[in-house]
């Protein structure tokens, strides 16, 4: 009988790259997925996001008007 | 010739011994530790004054357990010689061929890089500068210096394990106050007592490993008699921690029964004679060690019942 071992067959090496492959893929998932979930925080969270944004911000220009 | 056409004609490829799978990259990380760490900064972070969203809470507490395990992977990439000689860690990825000691050494720095940078930019520097700070300390101070230096390697070395705690209300807070700093003092005089139980009972590896522990060059009288005295010292350490803003009744009733109990355990530790330990195999050495661990989780558990109880 001929051998039964077909070029389709994975062995188990195979199988550990596999396995090693879709950890790290998964990995690189969860880590955008939890940059995206922090930015979603961090901007409700408000604060500090007055950027750099080439246009004059109301809160660095100097008070011109008299105060009463 | 044969052989040689034998082996190229094979359909089955060739199965490199090295090729590690996932979970021994993972194995490099101490998943047992990091279980530790992740409650004891949990704890912190939660009985911290303020509070943050829980996608901030979350992240924090990820990528402490990712710093830690970091240092574990440059632990095991250092220690592989020592690792491959006692049977406790002759199984671990390195020693046991799975993962070859540069992998570790690059994924050691790789995710501490990773995880400092992240805690920054999620909470704070503080928090951040902490964390590198526990990263350097367990992997330079205790893993490359202290272990294979001095006997007294298990008292400094275990500021590094209690750092978790205090990198959790950093993470909060931005400063470092009075209750982290006690805190970190629960773990770091708890640390002792708890790896001096274990090695009294695992003496053959210690030996063997040539790892300058106190049963080794202090002998073991001398051992158990340092097991009572640093579990003396922790009680008003862990006393002092009730009369603190983050603890409250439930901790204060826990740490007197704990103490109680803890001090009794290193009393019957100090009061044996070897003879009657090896005679029925280290039994009372192992209940302490294993309360010991209940000790920690009940402790810390106290801490974030009374943080609920006062949000009801």
């Amino acid at each position: 009988m001929a051998d039964t071992k077909g070029l389709t067959q994975t062995h188990e090496i195979h199988q550990r790259r596999l396995g090693r492959n879709v950890g790290t893929a998964l990995c690189l998932l969860g880590f955008c997925a939890i940059v995206f979930g922090l930015t979603i925080a961090k901007v409700r969270e408000g604060g500090l996001l007055e950027a750099n944004d080439h246009v004059p911000r109301a809160s660095v220009l100097p008070i011109t008007e008299q105060l009463e | 010739m044969s052989d040689f056409t034998a082996q190229n004609v094979t359909s089955e490829p060739r199965v490199a011994e090295g090729e590690a799978g996932f979970g021994d990259y993972f194995a490099l990380l101490k998943p047992r530790v990091m279980s530790l760490v992740v409650f004891t900064a949990l704890v912190g972070l939660l009985v911290a004054p303020g509070g943050v969203s829980p996608m901030i809470g979350f992240t924090a507490i990820l990528f402490i357990a990712l710093g830690a395990g970091a240092s574990g992977a440059l632990n095991m990439w250092y220690d592989a010689d020592i690792d491959a000689v006692m049977k406790r860690t002759a199984k671990r990825p390195v020693p046991a061929g799975k993962v070859p000691a540069g992998e570790a050494l690059a994924l050691g720095l790789w995710l501490s890089a990773l995880s400092v940078a992240m805690l920054g930019l999620a909470t704070n520097w503080v928090a951040a500068g902490l964390l590198a700070f526990t990263i350097f300390f367990y992997a330079v101070v205790y893993s490359m210096w202290l272990k294979r230096a001095t006997p007294w390697n298990i008292v400094i070395g275990g500021a590094a394990g209690s750092f978790p705690p205090m990198i959790g209300w950093a993470a909060v807070t931005g400063d470092v106050s009075l209750a982290s700093v006690l805190m970190f003092g629960l773990i770091f005089m708890w640390t002792p007592p708890h790896f001096w139980a274990l090695a009294l009972f695992m003496k053959s590896d210690y030996h063997k490993a040539k790892v300058p522990m106190l049963t080794v060059t202090h002998g073991r009288k001398e051992t158990r008699k340092q097991i009572l005295i640093y579990t003396v010292l922790l009680v008003p350490v862990a006393l002092g921690l009730a009369f603190t803003s983050v603890a409250g009744p439930v901790y204060l009733a826990t740490a007197i029964v704990l103490n109680v109990i803890f001090v009794k355990g290193a009393w019957d530790i100090w009061r044996r004679e070897e003879d009657a330990a090896e005679a029925d195999n280290y039994a009372v050495e192992k209940r302490v060690f294993k309360f010991s661990l209940l000790y920690l989780f009940l402790s810390f558990g106290a801490l974030l019942i009374d943080a609920i109880w006062r949000l009801i």
